[in-house]
């Protein structure tokens, strides 16, 4: 059913710590990680992001009358390395299954996906929260097919709800998608926002250790729905939850688990009930709306996809795709942490940001592990953090970070002017070294340059000069800036600062 | 399973799951109908005992891939061309209400 | 030379092959013939004069260049309105899809092309292929040429009407239940059911995926082989497609001898609910089987009683969600809801669907949704599963026992146009023979077995064989056809039409 019901959300909200307090959180998650695959899940149509509306389809894919599905082989491998990395049974004998309901995104108005046979089920996976390891259960990972994407036309600010129609671009539909669904988590109790956020930045980093995803969270190549239900107790049975769709990004996981928690406990406070019902996340306002109520369930009709044919893969190829696989990223990040010499802290730091592997692409490019952890978490978190995108979605690589830190070793440009080199190759301007070029920021090493410089602050700040003679060493620092100033930053301060003693101070002595 | 009969509100919500806005005689026709021909099919629970495993497909195939290539796609001129209405080489459906699935 | 329309493929590909005449003059011929007698029979929803014949053209160059060419090259081909055809239209018999005009070519009609067969037009079904008798087209019903009161059959009624009126030497049909087999029965005419998966199904607008399959629709068996040939065989597009070499189905027609053969007779297809003179018609047929030398036993078959409900749940059920994809979003009708100002997609859908779908269709689709809803799948869907798996154990055995079932292929001989149109059921045991190959994936062919006494119509028998084996059905087919054409003088030829304009 896609009907809108108006649940009352005038409830009072109940400020977190007392919620939390008072009620027990379990949560759920459902995470959906698109493949990047060459193509997509049943056909060969393409699947990169941002291609021209209605380029990248094909009968199949368009669900056009006639048109069959043939599933794509390294689909079904990812799924499987997903499943095997979540620590899953994998299925010997599995089928897809047609989830029937009208959507106009929908090409077919069915999903083809996987109903009660998964192709991975059963597993867990260990999970790093604020120093402490949580365990996850994953209750299945399973294939499908994503939708199209639907532009919402007139009304207000392009959201659905008063919208007077759409316009639809299929080329994101039958791209494959895995779902991941954990088990409930239970026992986190006031940590549940936490450990929601630890448990998808984790599972970023295994999706994206293994390569079979993009795991761009604001690309939509990672999506992720809260699940959350209150009870008055751990013994208590489940209370009714709530299924927040399409939190895109780790923030935005912590803060709607918060939210929902603080808006059930209102509910059930104020002696109402929480509605079993889909809600909206409103990045702006950091609240959730009610959406489709499944007061009325859906009756999706599944049924074994006709069309497709049982899938059985054999334990020689798990087995070869187990033997494959890349180190578990608990002990990965464990051996970094000692490596690189991080506290606890700073590597919690590192993973939340999700700059586990760029930081070790940076290493692997000549950096030390401290400068490419300065880079990324400082300078480039807050770029990126302007721009509201993840790390690796800037425009610059981990080689390029480390050729910036290299210009700093070797003392051809001091941070100030490292940082400038930084917006040059971000602003595509090309390699750090060609920024450096066309903008000329190499510091200015050329001595006599230096001297004259000197000289000329000491001539013009006379009175400083004296208090310097005079032994006031500190004051030094203002005729350092007149020369900095000058040379519009392009010096070593340190040398600067040698060369004015030496005249004003050394000199005095000898 | 034993009663085969099926009301006139079942029928309408079967209508609107099925997205076919019945009128009121053809609601008022099929429901009997349907359940003269359920009534005509209610022997099939009685036939096969539970270990008769089903048979979604009519010969056993496995394990059939296509290799993960691309294909040629239609062009968007193709793909809109039996579009209703057609708006920024994009299909233009009506308002959609709620959210998908 | 004579009337072009009047030769069999074979014998037209002969006349080709030796240059005793042109697929050009071939095809204008069978264009004049429509032209002359479709607005009676009115088996074609669209003939394609121009692209014919541009086809026919190109076919005679090919020849012309020598070297080996196809053997139906230059014989036109008739193709049922449900096989997608780039740039021309493909209703599939529904006012839903009207004035659609598909970006693609289903597989089996790449290969016509590819093999040089002009192809006419399309013809006339009942929507989305759910009927039998074609009354169910959203384009107005098809008539039987040997009563244009009469059904021809269906779904695939204007494939089979087409054929024996000599406005095609040969047909593409599909059957899911019956709708390749029944007509031809009907209309004194060889139809045949491949092994499902035997032919592409890719671009074949999907009634029931499981039960569906393509085949050819011809007025002699060793023209049903030639074109089996060139339709069959592997599709990486199709996922339920066979992978293996076949056999040519042209050469089984050809061999002429079953001595030694096993043929079984169904106990359950057959007798109580069969006119006679479809009954005594199929007699005649397996007198002659025995004459040729095959030893013919009874055999039973317990669960093909229960063939018709197992059907009429399975496929409901998949077509309910093979029919959602016409919604009024991308492609066909777009209605919108009267009295509504800026109406909901969903209300465009659902005003779409109810105008834009006939009764038959919509009865279907309800019932299947009824069938896949959540508290019914098990007592429906899920035991009609199990049934199907009962009915191919009797199969199984059966074919321990024999080589072929031979059974009428249809109860009765063509019924009166409006007959039985809104009586479901009645309508439904016109399958009751054909139905369990489809639940099975089993081929099967039914040709002439002659004319009922009582009504001087066409009666058919049907010849089923294991999966992969469909060589057996020309082997055997062929050589009954031959020995039934002796005691006839010749193939049935229904009477002359009346020639307008
Ligand atoms: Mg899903
Ligand atoms: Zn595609």
């Amino acid at each position: 059913m896609t009907t809108t019901t108006t649940t009352a959300t005038t409830t009072e909200l109940v400020p977190y710590d007392d919620a939390v307090a008072r009620f027990d959180p379990v949560l759920g998650l459902e995470v959906h990680v698109e493949l990047n695959t060459a193509s997509k899940m049943f056909c060969g149509c393409p699947t990169e992001f941002g291609a021209e509306p209605n380029t990248q389809t094909c009968p199949v894919c368009l669900g056009l009358p006639g048109a069959l599905p043939v599933v794509n082989a390294k689909a079904v491998e990812s799924a499987i390395r997903i499943g095997l990395a979540l620590n899953c049974s994998i299925a010997s004998w599995c089928r897809f299954a047609r989830k029937n309901y009208f959507y106009p995104d929908m090409p077919k108005n069915f999903q083809t996906s996987q109903y009660d046979e998964p192709i991975a089920y059963g597993g867990w996976t260990d999970v790093d929260v604020d120093g402490e390891t949580v365990r996850i259960e994953i209750e299945r990972a399973h294939m499908e097919e994503d939708t199209g994407k639907s532009l919402h036309v007139g009304g207000a600010t392009g959201r659905i709800h008063g919208a007077d129609h759409s316009l639809v671009d299929y080329n994101r539909a039958g791209i494959p998608l895995i779902e991941i669904v954990t088990k409930p988590i239970e026992g986190t109790g006031a940590d549940a926002p936490a450990v929601a956020r630890a448990y998808v930045a984790h599972l970023r980093e295994l999706v994206r250790g293994l390569g079979v995803s993009d795991v761009r969270m604001d690309q939509g190549s990672l999506r992720c729905d809260v699940n959350l239900s209150l009870r008055e107790s751990p013994e208590a049975a489940y209370g009714t939850r709530s299924e927040t769709k399409n939190v895109n990004s780790l923030r935005s996981v912590e803060r709607a688990v918060r939210h929902e928690v603080s808006r059930q406990a209102g509910r059930l406070a104020a002696g109402e009930r929480v509605v079993q019902e889909t809600r909206h996340w409103h990045e702006d306002t950091g609240v959730t709306t009610s959406g489709r109520s499944k007061e009325e369930a859906e009756d999706y009709r599944y049924f074994p996809e006709p069309d497709l044919v049982p899938i059985a893969p054999s334990p020689g190829w798990v087995e070869e795709l187990r033997a494959a696989l890349p180190e578990p990223a608990a002990e990965r990040r464990s051996r970094r942490q000692s490596e690189w010499g991080f506290s606890d802290l700073e590597m919690r730091d590192v993973i939340g940001a999700g700059a586990l592997t760029l930081i070790e692409q940076t290493v692997d490019a000549g950096a030390t592990a401290g400068a490419a952890k300065k880079w990324w978490l400082s300078e480039l978190a807050r770029r990126a953090n302007d721009e509201g995108v993840s790390l690796d979605a800037l425009a610059i690589t981990p080689t390029q970070v480390a050729g910036v830190q290299a210009l700093v070793d070797s003392g051809r440009v001091n941070d100030k002017l490292a940082r400038q080199v930084l917006d040059g190759v971000l602003a595509g301007e090309g390699e750090p070294e060609e920024v450096v070029e066309s903008r000329g920021l190499e510091v200015v090493s050329d001595e006599s340059a230096l001297a004259s410089a000197v000289d000329s602050a000491i001539a013009a700040n006379p009175d400083v000069a004296e208090k310097i003679r005079d032994g006031k060493v500190a004051a030094a620092g203002a005729l350092i800036g007149a020369v900095m100033k000058d040379l519009r930053g392009q010096a070593d301060a340190g040398r600067v600062r040698e060369l004015i003693l030496d005249r004003l101070v050394r000199h005095g002595e000898s | 399973m034993s009663d085969s009969t099926i009301s006139r509100e079942h029928v309408a919500h079967l209508a609107h799951l099925a997205r076919i806005d019945l009128s009121d005689a053809e609601l008022d026709h099929l429901a009997p109908q349907l359940a003269v021909i359920l009534e005509s099919i209610a022997e099939i629970s009685t036939v096969a005992a539970d270990d008769i495993p089903p048979s979604s497909h009519a010969l056993p195939l496995e394990n059939v891939f296509r290799a993960d290539e691309n294909r040629p796609c239609l062009t968007a001129e193709e793909a809109l061309s039996g579009a209703p209405e057609v708006d920024q080489q994009r299909f233009s459906v009506p308002r959609i209400l709620g959210e998908g699935a | 030379m004579s009337d072009l329309t009047r030769l069999s493929a074979a014998d037209l590909a002969e006349a080709l092959r030796n240059g005793d005449t042109t697929s050009v003059q071939a095809t204008q011929a069978h264009l004049d013939r429509i032209a002359a007698v479709d607005d009676a029979v009115h088996a074609f929803l669209h003939v394609d004069a121009e692209g014919a014949l541009a086809q026919a053209e190109a076919a005679d160059d090919r020849r012309a260049a020598g070297g080996d060419v196809p053997a139906l090259l230059g014989v036109p081909v008739a193709v049922k309105d449900i096989a997608t055809t780039k740039g021309l239209p493909t209703t599939a018999g529904s006012r839903i899809l009207e004035g659609w005009i598909p970006p693609y070519d289903a597989t089996l009609v790449a290969r016509l092309r590819d093999s040089g067969l002009p192809i006419l037009g399309k013809t006339n079904m009942d929507e989305f292929a759910m009927g039998s008798s074609t009354e169910h087209s959203g384009y107005g019903p098809t008539h039987n040429p040997w009563d244009l009161e009469r059904i021809p059959g269906g779904s695939g009624g204007g494939s089979s009407a087409a054929v024996t009126a000599f406005e095609a030497p040969l047909a593409i049909g599909t059957d899911t239940g019956g709708s390749i087999r029944q007509p031809g029965a009907v209309t004194g005419t060889v139809g045949v059911k491949p092994t499902y998966g035997g032919v592409s199904r890719y671009g074949l607008v999907a009634l029931a995926s499981s039960l569906d399959q393509a085949g050819p629709v011809t007025r002699s068996v060793l023209d049903a082989g030639l074109l089996h040939d060139v339709i069959g065989g592997h599709d990486p597009l199709d996922s339920t497609s066979i992978d293996q070499d076949w056999p040519s189905m042209a050469t089984a027609a050809r061999q002429g001898d079953i001595a030694g053969m096993r043929i079984g007779v169904v106990k359950e297809l057959g007798g109580e609910g069969y006119q006679v003179g479809v009954r005594t018609r199929f007699e005649e047929g397996v007198d002659l089987l025995t004459k040729a030398g095959a030893d013919v036993v009874e055999v039973s078959c317990p669960h093909f009683v229960h063939a018709l409900a197992a059907y009429y749940l399975i496929l409901p059920a998949e077509a309910s969600s093979n029919l959602a994809k016409f919604d009024a979003m991308r492609y066909g009708m777009r209605v919108l809801p009267d009295g509504v100002d800026l109406p909901s997609a969903e209300q465009v859908m659902e005003a779409t669907r109810e105008a834009g779908f006939g009764d038959e269709v919509k009865r279907r689709i309800i019932l299947g949704t009824y069938a896949l809803s959540s508290g019914y799948y098990d007592a429906y869907y899920g035991q009609a599963q199990k049934v199907r798996t009962l009915i191919s154990r009797d199969f199984a055995a059966a074919f321990e026992q024999v080589d072929v079932l031979v059974s009428p292929t249809a109860p009765t001989t063509a019924f009166k146009i409006g007959e039985k149109r809104d009586d479901p059921l009645a309508m439904y045991l016109n399958d009751i023979a054909t139905i369990p190959a489809n639940l099975a994936g089993v081929p099967g062919m039914s040709l002439p077995s002659g004319l009922a006494e009582e009504d001087g119509l066409p009666t058919g028998l049907q010849i089923l064989a294991p999966a992969l084996h469909d060589d057996r059905l020309y082997r055997v087919g062929g050589v009954l056809e031959a020995l039934f054409q002796e005691q006839w003088g010749g193939p049935l030829v229904p009477p002359e039409l009346e020639v307008s304009g």
